[in-house]
């Protein structure tokens, strides 16, 4: 019993190594396709973050949802979206989870629990909260979780909606994603507190502070919130600590931030970190470890030649889908 | 017609468990305007929810649940608080489902009381539907009966699009019959609420009785004016318009919103755009005057459309000297 257990274990450590090296090699991959034209626009990249998204989501059942931001492509890898499906909406093609329409700030898939991507900061936060609601009233037992970071901490709606949700007792967690720069400004300038955390007690709820780079941390802290707002107590605020080694955004061509602070924030991978610990504690031979990455690399390549394969939507069809079926709906003709 | 937009809600809250009401003062109060009365005994505090003041979190909210499959009703106390939620509507609720490729739908309905009239002074006296007819994705209705308002909110609640559901509040107190039965009204179809040969009047909400009376006066003086209600502003029912003003060859449109950037501009250009060749005169806007609504009664008074502002305004489309 007891090795069946470690196994299942083991087993389920490699899949959120193998999620993470997912994320790296899709965003790395989107910048090199952004930088050959290939992606319009801009990407914004989740690389040195992965295991937030990973760790959270690890906590999450099949009918829990999440909402995302303009950095969202991690989020979706690690709810389990299809990277084929991504990158065919990152490169604008039809066979994309939104046809083309929403791009990598937008991709959307509620029948796999993502609600949204949001590109306006801290805009889905109250979607979140009226989602959990929702839920709850069709009796269903889903959980909402709210990804945002920490510039969207300092907006209005997120006050609102942290305050309705706690207000509601709705089944939602907030997850905030301190990576400590909004693209040029430190946190320490936008904010008197050193832990976003803080602020739960304003609204009533638990706030918790856990290393953002530590995918267990992640996923064991937030299991404790998810438990918490499915038993009907509420949400709770969970600020993940972390950095963002590549840039704001693959358009984004100054970085203002420090070079050796990123050197120290490269030193604490979240990716390498819990390579170790596969190594060090379960024995995994550095064979299996480069076997993981090499898939990762791999799915990613197949994404890539999916999308590049999928057509391009026809210019007649940008008229389509403003509007939801409807009686007073005449067919080639906007409202 | 708060009576009538009362039963409105109660009976899609009966028939559909999906369908909740969120505001302040929506549940123990039954709204400001008691437009929610009785649904908190009826329905429970899940379904009727006095939210906090936080408009845009309440809107918010309404898009999430209405991904989910909710048909949330949002409750402005005020429609100038569209201000406070504007980027929940727009850059949410109204492009969610394009973004999305056309796989997500947003039912929701933001209902707000525009309060003009009474001495509220500028923040809380604005009719402001045109920023939302500027929105691609959202629907735009605002009655003017206690009928065209409970059967329009029905079929706004029943619609899969969000809509913005605006309500003159000088409005609620009027009387006017409605059916004992079922019945709902069809979004997109305009109401000529007076038939007339000379000259069209196009206009909703306050401005339709506006025009009823200045068509009452005139047709003593042997003018005959349509009043064609709009009642749906996005979409527009342009057949009817259309219609209206090949019959008469004129048009004037009649809005209570500040002139400039009006939904009743749109009106105009939609027609000359359409119908051109029908027209034998300029076609006439008449609005109201474009600074923010003054507090005194003189003052606003002078800011606000009256009666006799759209009698010229039909005489100037007649090219008429008035008796």
């Amino acid at each position: 019993m007891a090795a069946t257990a470690a196994r299942e274990n083991l087993r389920a450590l490699e899949e959120l190594l193998l999620r993470m090296w997912q994320i790296r090699a899709f965003e790395l991959r989107a910048m090199e396709l952004f930088e050959e034209n290939l992606i319009r626009g801009s990407v914004h990249p989740y690389v040195g973050m992965e295991a937030i998204a990973v760790g959270a989501c690890a906590a999450l059942g099949p009918d829990d949802l999440i909402t995302s931001t303009h950095r969202g492509h991690g989020h979706c890898i690690a709810k389990g979206l299809e990277l084929k499906l991504m990158m065919a909406e990152i490169i604008g093609r039809e066979d994309g989870y939104c046809r083309g329409r929403g791009g990598s700030m937008h991709i959307t898939a509620i029948d796999k629990g993502m609600l949204g991507a949001d590109a306006i900061v801290a805009g889905s936060s109250a979607i979140a909260v009226g989602a959990a609601h929702g839920l709850r009233l069709q009796g269903r037992d889903g959980v909402v979780l709210c990804f945002f970071g920490d510039g969207a901490a300092n907006q209005g709606i997120l006050h609102e909606a942290c305050n309705l949700g706690a207000v509601l007792a709705a089944p939602v967690v907030f997850v905030c994603e301190n990576n400590e720069w909004a693209i040029s400004t430190p946190a320490a300038a936008s904010t008197r507190i050193a832990d976003i955390a803080d602020r739960a007690a304003g609204y009533g709820m638990p706030g918790v502070v856990v290393d953002g780079n530590d995918v267990l941390a992640v996923r064991d802290v937030t299991a404790e919130a998810v438990a918490r707002a499915r038993a009907g107590d509420g949400p709770t605020l969970v600020e993940a600590k972390s950095y963002r080694i590549t840039p704001h955004s693959a358009a984004t061509k100054t970085d203002l931030r420090p070079p050796e602070e990123l050197d120290a924030w490269r030193a604490r991978d979240p990716i390498l970190r819990l390579s170790r610990l596969l190594a060090e504690e379960h024995g995994v031979e550095p064979a299996r470890l480069e076997q993981l990455e090499e898939q990762a690399r791999r799915d990613v390549e197949e994404a890539v030649e999916f999308a590049l394969a999928s057509p391009r939507p026809e210019p007649e069809a940008a008229l389509e889908d403003v509007y939801a079926p409807a009686d007073w709906l005449t067919p080639g003709r906007l409202a | 017609m708060a009576e009538a937009l009362n039963e409105a809600l109660h009976e899609e809250l009966e028939r559909d468990p999906g369908v909740f009401v969120v505001g302040e003062d929506v549940a123990q109060l039954g709204g400001l305007f008691q437009v929610t009365k009785g649904l908190l005994e009826r329905f429970g505090a899940q379904r009727v929810i006095d939210a906090p003041i936080s408009e845009a979190a309440q809107a918010g909210a309404g898009v999430g649940a209405a991904l989910v499959g909710c048909r949330p009703v949002i409750e402005l106390q005020i429609a100038d608080f569209v201000s406070l939620v504007i980027d929940q509507v727009v850059n949410h609720a109204a492009k969610w489902r394009y973004m999305s490729g056309g796989r997500v739908t947003v039912p929701f309905v933001l209902r707000g009381a525009v309060s003009s009239g009474i001495g509220m002074a500028a923040q809380h006296s604005q009719t402001l539907e045109a920023w939302f007819v500027h929105a691609p994705g959202l629907v735009v209705i605002m009655p003017s009966t206690p009928y065209d308002a409970k059967g329009l909110l029905k079929s706004a609640i029943r619609d899969d699009n969000p809509v913005v559901f605006l309500e003159k509040r000088l409005l609620y107190s009027r009387k006017g019959p409605v059916p004992e039965q079922e019945y709902t009204v069809p979004i997109g179809v305009a109401d000529v609420k007076r038939e007339g040969s000379d000259v069209t009047v196009a206009t909703y909400a306050a401005g339709v009785h506006l025009a009823l009376q200045a068509a009452r006066g005139l047709a003593r003086e042997g003018v005959e004016v349509e009043v064609v209600d709009l009642r749906t502003l996005k979409p527009l029912d342009l057949e009817t318009l259309v219609g209206s003003v090949r019959k008469t060859g004129r048009l004037v449109v009649v809005t209570e919103a500040a002139r400039a950037g009006s939904f009743a501009s749109e009106v105009v250009a939609r027609l000359t755009d359409e119908a051109f060749d029908a027209l034998r005169s300029a076609p006439v806007r008449v609005a109201a005057a474009d600074v923010p609504m003054p507090y005194a009664a003189p003052l606003e008074r002078a800011v606000l459309p009256q009666v006799e502002d759209v009698v010229a305004g039909i005489n100037a489309a007649l090219e008429r000297v008035p008796a």
